[in-house]
């Protein structure tokens, strides 16, 4: 049984596995004092004849320390982890360079539209690939969420990138592949009988591979 | 006290169904004699080329996809050597009345290579429509009438059956499933019997009707609607022919 | 402050009309029948609640076997007994719905504070008794309605509990409509329930204590149940009012929730979470209240730090106004605002701590004695504390961008609500068992439920934690299509049998409860040497509750006093030093 996250293959798993471990060890030692706590007491103080109990009615010492060694321990993760959070999803945090995609999103499928060889979303060599994003490794890219029924969720397991799309909200999503490879996106948002099998797969391409794929993406095109 | 709460209420349960649209069992009235035997066959005719039908990416069900040897077309407009197939035809006018008896075999769709096959189907109202399912894998099948209940089922296994009953006319119901954005069927539920749905050499015939002249209407998903009269003799038959695009 | 406003006069009229069968335990007045009413009605939606964990568990555990008696289900439901990815959505929908709303929340509200306000604070019944027994009746009648919802066309409510629109909205994305139209009345019928249940506490507890119970002589569990009254009060109308706007988008064409015509999707979650986040300090606060009674009895001490305690209820509450938008951090609400709501959740977790630690330093040199309520305390806080710390985790915005909506939340969820409520539940049961009934639980039994309850409980929901870090999503039919989640399927099966084990072990409180009431050890006044009021009258209380209005002398929690030999000092007992309040005045 493990407490170790996945394997991470974009930019934000470095900085949001690294809180989580932080959060691990700090209520990971919160957790044995108060669990090993109530053992040696369940036990040195069960009743025995003749003994008795102390008439001890609370200590304000006691109440200020752990009253304020929590307030200030989770104050403090709090501010570590507010950076990290304003980096991945604040609206001004989208790198200019990022790849823009669209991905509608309904139920039970992804459809990706890719800017195709102009390099512009919205013109007439976009094209669409249904339940396929294709992307280069160590480029930041763009996603814009746009959802056509109910509330989806765009979730990248090994990427740490998790942001529902919402039906008349627009909704941008970035994130930057680290290492080439398949990878699965799941929807993490009921949103109906299909929800779970709303599966789709990332791949992230070298930056060749990629202009290759794109290429031959637009030459099939071409011939439909 | 609590057993006998869940003892009554476990019965209650199960006793009743959850119910749907009607599960198993059509109108379940005994075929009796056609009013007549008078029939009219027909040709539903493509002028023109045909329009290309879009390309489906079938890349991401492997299960689907093997079992379409050429690149699987979306089959909205389907034209062979100028005949054009999946037309709904019906009569619409000149019949006697009703009620009409409504047969015991169901009406059947499948969904085969993530397609509905057939793509158009007729229905009598209170018949049963037996849907099938034939891929491996998830298809639902969501129909939004305008003049029945919506439903939207699953079945995620092959050799799942779903049994649908409509309440009322309508042309057409519309099918959809949302695992397969571009699987659609249409459903053509009529208060009669006197419909049929053009083969892929666009040929048609609707029997079992009295002497009379009759007018009939045909539809297809894109292309519109076009209507025709027709007059038979008892026990004799007459052609009609609809011609779409041009 | 004044000790009490008005005290009623003892009940002694009642006795001169012998009520009827009905009138006495069906259409009862009677704030001790109605508790017990509540309890049955519970235990019976708690049984449901279970039966559909295990229809969820069968499936994740061994999606391709037919679920036992499966073939008794009807085809639309579970065909050949395998379920359908809706009914599925149904049943985790439907679970949390009926545990959340017609179990744990009747049984932690409705029961006992229902019970334990008038007992406790010398009150002969309720301020409004009638309002009392509408309050019953009209909480059932909603939970009929809500189990009629399972055999309308088109299925049961498949939204989740959390109802999101435009899921919940519109028939179309889930072919339910009747079934949501019902689940949404009945939650606006509960609710009034719920409300005047609400009213009765609140003004009970402000004008019905007996003279010398001052406020800060209330008992924790009052104090718990009467804070929580507030919540409720304050809470529910937002769910009713969300529900109704969600019903009249369904039923009238408003389009409060529809984005095409002027409606906001996330409006739904703002309203629900406003409402649902007290709702969980509902579900949690009467258990603290009822097991920091418990353990000061059991570990014969006062408890360590009543006035903090209290104060750290009252933060809870009132911090619990300004933290629901942890529910919808990825929701594409303002990330600012995961911010701001980031840091109030981190600070709400200070006085849960604070609580833990005071029953901790309640048991510290104490003496300990580990009746079958005193077991289950503190099983309560050691579950608790895991529950709390997991949602340290979530508090984290940026690590909940990788749990949120995974089984880490699961757990998270199911270590407060079962380790904690349900726990402090079997404690409180146990605890009160002899007052209500007059016989007394099985000891043996009771502890063999513990430990098999603790040791499964913990076997089954554990692991979920290790599920959610690997990346598995809620709701999900059947995880083998995500190649990523397929070496969990021995995990998920291994959860499924300990949940099976767990459910099956309940058949030992079960029998417990129904054969100690015909069979069980007659009990005295007080079984449990304790100090409340409730423990001075008969067990069970007679109608009325005390024969003459009771006087209180000191707090709730004076075990092992200098002033006295035993080690436990009741609070209407009075000493040679004691001065009688009412020479105070108000």
């Amino acid at each position: 049984m493990s407490w170790i996250l996945p394997p991470g293959a974009s930019t934000f798993a470095g900085d949001i596995d690294f809180l989580y471990y932080v959060i691990l060890v700090i209520t990971g030692i919160a957790f044995v004092v108060v669990e090993v706590g109530l053992l040696v007491f369940a036990i040195k103080y069960r009743a025995r004849p003749g003994r008795k109990a102390q008439y001890i009615e609370g200590s304000i010492k006691a109440e200020i320390i752990w009253t304020a060694v929590p307030a200030v321990t989770l104050v403090i993760i709090g501010l570590m982890s507010g950076g990290v959070w304003n980096h991945i999803k604040g609206r001004n945090s989208i790198p200019p360079n990022a790849i823009p995609y669209e991905v509608h999103v309904k139920q039970f499928e992804w459809n990706f539209t890719y800017r195709g060889p102009d390099g512009q979303l919205g013109t007439s060599d976009d094209f669409i690939v249904r339940n396929q994003l294709h992307i280069p490794v160590n480029r930041p890219v763009e996603l814009q969420l746009i959802a056509e029924d109910v509330i989806h969720s765009f979730f990248v397991p090994a990427f740490r990138v998790k942001q529902d799309a919402v039906p008349g909200m627009d909704i941008r999503v970035w994130f930057e592949a680290t290492k080439v490879g398949e990878y699965e996106i799941a929807c993490a948002e009921l949103c109906g009988l299909g929800h779970y099998r709303m599966r789709a797969r990332v791949f992230v391409h070298s930056a060749e591979d990629y202009q290759q794929w794109l290429s031959d993406r637009a030459a099939a095109a071409d011939e439909e | 006290m609590r057993r006998f709460w869940v003892t009554s209420c476990l019965f209650a349960f199960l006793g009743c169904g959850g119910g749907d649209g009607g599960s198993g069992g059509g109108g379940g009235a005994a075929e009796t004699a056609p009013l007549g035997n008078a029939s009219i066959s027909g040709m539903v005719m493509f002028l023109g080329d045909a329009p290309a039908n879009p390309a489906i990416d079938m890349s991401e069900e492997p299960e689907c996809a093997a079992k379409h040897t050429d690149g699987p077309t979306n089959p909205i407009v389907s034209v062979t050597d100028g005949h054009l197939a999946n037309v709904f035809v019906r009569v619409v006018g000149g019949l006697p009345g009703g009620p009409y008896p409504v047969p015991s075999e169901p009406a059947t769709i499948d969904q085969n290579g993530c397609l509905y096959v057939p793509r158009v189907v007729g229905v009598m109202v209170g018949q049963t429509l037996a849907i099938t399912n034939s891929d491996p894998l998830l298809h639902n099948i969501k129909a939004v009438p305008t003049e029945n209940r919506l439903f939207n089922i699953s079945q995620p296994r092959a050799g799942m059956t779903s049994n649908r009953i409509f309440t009322a006319p309508e042309i057409m119901v519309p099918f959809e499933c949302s695992v397969h954005g571009w699987m659609n069927a249409y459903a053509g539920v009529v208060e009669h019997p006197y419909f049929a749905v053009s083969g892929a050499d666009g040929s048609f015939t609707i029997s079992g009707l009295p002497a009379g002249t009759y007018q009939v209407e045909a539809w297809h998903e894109t292309l519109g609607t076009q209507s025709g009269d027709v007059t038979v003799e008892a026990d004799g038959s007459a052609t009609l022919t609809f011609t779409f695009g041009g | 402050m004044a000790t009490s406003a008005v005290s009623l006069e003892p009940a002694a009229h009642v006795e001169a009309h012998e009520l009827s069968f009905l009138r006495k335990y069906i259409f009862s007045t009677d704030h001790k029948i109605i508790g017990i009413q509540f309890l049955l009605m519970s235990f019976v939606f708690l049984l449901f609640g279970g039966l559909m964990a295990m229809m969820i568990r069968w499936q994740l555990g061994f999606p391709e076997r037919p679920l036992p008696a499966g073939q008794l289900l009807p085809e639309t439901m579970a065909p050949g007994g395998i379920l359908l990815p809706e009914f599925y959505n149904s049943l985790v929908t439907m679970h949390g719905t009926i545990m959340v709303f017609f179990a744990i929340m009747p049984l932690l509200v409705g029961v006992f504070g229902n019970y334990l306000i008038p007992l406790k604070l010398g009150a002969p019944d309720m301020a409004f008794p009638r309002l009392n027994m509408a309050s019953f009746w009209i909480a059932f009648s909603a939970g009929i309605l809500m189990m009629a919802g399972f055999f309308v066309e088109g299925g049961h409510a498949a939204a989740g509990w959390t109802a999101y629109a435009p899921l919940s909205a519109d028939p179309e994305w889930t072919g339910v409509s009747g079934g949501q139209q019902i689940w949404l009345l009945s939650i606006a019928i509960l609710g009034l329930a719920s409300i005047m249940g609400a009213l009765n506490y609140i003004t009970t507890v402000v004008n019905l204590r007996a003279p010398g119970m001052t406020w800060f002589r209330m008992p924790l569990s009052i104090w718990a149940l009467f804070v929580t009254a507030i919540l409720v009060l304050l809470a529910i109308p937002i769910l009713s009012g969300a529900a109704i706007m969600l019903f009249f988008d369904q039923t009238i064409g408003t389009h409060f929730f529809d984005w095409t015509d002027g409606g906001q999707v996330i409006l739904w979650q703002h309203l629900f979470w406003y409402f649902g986040h007290p709702e969980v300090y509902i579900l949690i606060l009467p258990a603290m209240g009822m097991v920091s009674d418990i353990i000061a009895n059991g570990s014969r001490k006062p408890v360590f730090g009543y006035h903090s305690m209290v104060f750290a209820l009252i933060s809870i509450a009132f911090l619990g106004w300004v933290v629901w938008g942890h529910h919808m951090f990825q929701s594409g609400m303002n990330p600012t605002l995961g911010m701001t709501f980031m840091i109030s959740t981190m600070i709400i977790a200070v006085p849960s701590a604070i609580k833990v630690f005071n029953w901790m330093g309640t048991m510290w040199r104490g003496n300990i004695r580990f009746h079958v309520p005193m077991l289950h305390s503190v099983g309560f806080v050691a579950m608790f504390v895991i529950g709390g710390l997991s949602g340290i985790f979530m508090a984290s915005t940026p690590v909940d961008i990788y749990i949120h909506d995974t089984y880490f939340i699961v757990a998270h969820i199911h270590y407060v609500l079962f380790g904690g409520s349900l726990f402090a539940i079997f404690a409180a049961v146990t605890y009160w068992y002899p007052k209500m009934f007059g016989r007394m639980m099985n000891s043996t039994v009771g502890k063999v439920h513990f430990w098999l309850t603790f040791l499964f409980y913990n076997m089954t929901f554990f692991p979920m934690h290790d599920l959610g870090i690997a990346g598995h999503m809620r709701r999900i039919y059947d995880p083998s299509q995500y190649e990523f989640l397929q070496p969990l399927a021995p995990l998920n099966r291994f959860i499924t049998v300990s949940a099976l084990l767990l459910f099956t072990v309940q058949i030992l409180f079960a029998a417990n409860f129904i054969m100690s009431w015909f069979k069980g050890k007659k009990a005295g006044e007080n079984p449990w040497e304790a100090n409340g009021l409730e423990w001075t009258v008969a067990s069970p209380p007679p109608h009325g509750n005390f024969a003459k209005v009771p006087t209180v002398y000191r707090g709730p929690y004076e075990y092992s006093s200098p002033l006295v030999e035993e080690d436990f000092l009741m609070q209407t007992r009075k000493l040679a030093s004691d001065v009688d309040p009412a020479a105070a005045g108000p």
